[in-house]
């Protein structure tokens, strides 16, 4: 469903992604994996919008994305969660949730004025329901910037959902979080996923990309390096290499 | 008596142009092209009751709409800048404009006396509500009207979807964009509405001032505009209105025998304010505690 042809992207002399192919099918967990500088983050910028790509296409649905700005892609079925968890703070949890209900659906549901102003009933029920998945309903009309780490990231998860999207890029959604944390969110990646949306999951705690991925790709300076299944990778020397710098067969 | 109703048609107006930069500062943009708005809408008002002897209230909806033309059209080249550079290219803007009405002169005879802006001069016969007898208290009354009908109107849109579209614009354009929203569309849309604001502030002042000239909108004006809200905060339109009563009222009016010495209170307040109360004088933190002091009050009442 998400196709990435040759995609490149340069900044000044910094090659930050190198001619990357992905291609990622319906209703998978995708993995995106590498070191710390290897693209990933520019990878999901680049997915979303927030970078035109210098070379290279991205195809989502068949269709290529060129041109069009994060608002628009959003729309197409592309919502993300940041790596620096990026809320509204003095919005209420509420609140965060309704600014986000701009998908094809729900701009096309109800007339622009309305939109602009109302909260139907339909709204309300699916925000609620959000809030029930998210373990967040009683904390509904607290500000953002009040609630717990965790609730934090929880609620980015819950705003990017309330988009409805078909395509979820989590940008390191376990960074900072615990064990339990992570085991929750597990919990959390594989209900988005069971309920239709595909996931690109870019991260470093191995804990959740090894449990709730179907396939991985590492990259490293840009470029990928191996793709395969989470059994596959571990024991991939040149993913071994980009991570810890030696070869397998080294001596010491 | 007469004084008073002075007093209050000014704040009443004041209130209109803080609050025409509240709704562009919700979205995190600092504007000081109010002052550029409030005076097309105050002139072009003038030139249709005057000039074309239009009733007031529809000179003051065209003003209003002509107002919001203009900030429409710099909305979309001024918002490409953001910061110091919007706060630039607006005041830029505003003295495009001061300058246009120092140079328009446009007269005509209207009943045997010739009327209409004379550039240098000003625009001194703006007389409908005198012409119509008016009383004074029905001309304040008449601000009020639009007064509260402006506060109405974004009080009402804050608490439904638009203004936590607008907050969220303020709040984080990166995330907002992000999810959805239309940046460029949604702070237009906030220049369109301060413009159309600021117009109707501008074609009320004109007409209550019955005379005004360039000097009447120059940079002064655009910082107070921004000041009120700065100092009112951003939690509610009534942090404006108190802003504008201290301010005007208070300030201005309250403390004349300070003379010129006012004007370097005014700016020490304005500092003490970022510095003390950065979310400004009503913020969340005072409407908290107005909450609880009336919450106890009303336990209280029953036994008393």
């Amino acid at each position: 469903m998400l196709e990435l042809k040759g995609v490149t992207k340069r900044f000044g002399g910094v090659q930050a992604v190198n001619g990357l192919d992905i291609s990622v099918a319906e209703n998978e967990i995708f993995g995106l994996i590498g070191p710390n500088g290897s693209g990933k983050s520019t990878t999901v910028n680049l997915i979303c919008g927030i970078y035109p790509v210098t070379a290279g296409e991205i195809v989502f649905n068949g269709k290529n994305l060129a041109g069009l700005p994060p608002h628009k892609r959003l729309r197409a079925g592309i919502a993300r969660t940041f790596q620096n968890i990026r809320l509204f703070p003095n919005l209420t949890v509420w609140q965060n949730l309704l600014v986000a209900r701009n998908s094809m659906e729900d701009v096309h549901s109800q007339s622009f004025l309305a939109r602009w102003l109302g909260e139907t009933r339909h709204t309300r029920g699916e925000i609620e329901s959000i809030l029930e998945f998210s373990d967040l309903a009683d904390k509904a009309d607290d500000l953002a910037s009040n609630l717990a780490f965790g609730e934090q990231r929880r609620l980015e998860l819950a705003r990017a959902a309330a988009a409805k999207p078909r395509l979820l890029l989590l940008d390191e959604p376990a960074a900072g979080m615990n064990r339990e944390e992570v085991q929750d969110l597990i919990h959390r990646v594989r209900g988005l996923r069971d309920s239709g949306i595909t996931i690109l999951l870019v991260e470093h705690v191995m804990q959740l990309v090894m449990n709730v991925t179907d396939r991985i790709c590492v990259i490293n300076f840009g470029q990928k390096i191996a793709q395969g299944t989470p059994d596959e990778i571990q024991n991939h020397s040149a993913v071994q290499e980009a991570y810890f710098g030696t070869t397998a067969g080294d001596p010491d | 008596m007469e004084f008073y109703f002075g007093l209050a048609q000014i704040i009443g107006i004041h209130v209109i142009l803080g609050l025409s930069a509240y709704v562009l500062m919700l979205t995190g943009q600092l504007s000081l092209a109010q002052a550029g708005f409030f005076a097309i809408g105050a002139y072009s008002a003038g030139i249709l009751t005057v000039l074309f002897q239009f009733h007031i209230v529809p000179a003051l909806i065209i003003a209003s709409l002509v107002a919001g033309l203009f900030a429409f059209l710099i909305g979309f080249p001024a918002l490409r800048v953001r910061g110091l550079m919007l706060v630039v290219a607006t005041i830029a803007f505003s003295e495009v404009v001061r300058l246009f009405f120092f140079n328009l002169s446009w007269r005509k005879t209207i009943d045997g006396i010739e009327a209409g802006p004379d550039s240098t001069n000003g625009f001194r016969e703006i007389r409908f509500f005198a012409a119509n007898g008016w009383e004074p208290y029905q001309v304040t009354l008449f601000v009020w009207l639009f007064v509260a009908l402006v506060m109405f109107l974004i009080w009402w849109s804050d608490r439904a979807r638009s203004g936590a579209v607008l907050r969220a614009v303020g709040e984080d354009e990166l995330a907002a964009h992000s999810v959805g929203i239309n940046i460029t569309a949604v702070k237009v849309a906030a220049m369109t509405a301060g413009g159309m604001i600021a117009g109707i502030g501008g074609a009320l002042y004109a007409h209550t001032a019955t005379y005004v000239d360039h000097l009447t909108f120059t940079i002064l004006l655009g910082t107070f505009a921004i000041a009120y809200p700065i100092l009112g905060g951003l939690r509610s339109v009534f942090g404006t209105l108190l802003a504008v009563v201290l301010i005007q009222g208070v300030l201005v009016e309250g403390l004349r025998a300070l003379g010129d010495w006012r004007n370097i209170l005014f700016g020490v307040i304005i500092i003490l304010t970022m510095n003390l109360k950065p979310g400004g004088l009503f913020d969340t933190q005072t409407v908290q505690a107005l909450r609880k002091g009336l919450a106890f009050r009303d336990k209280g009442a029953p036994n008393a």
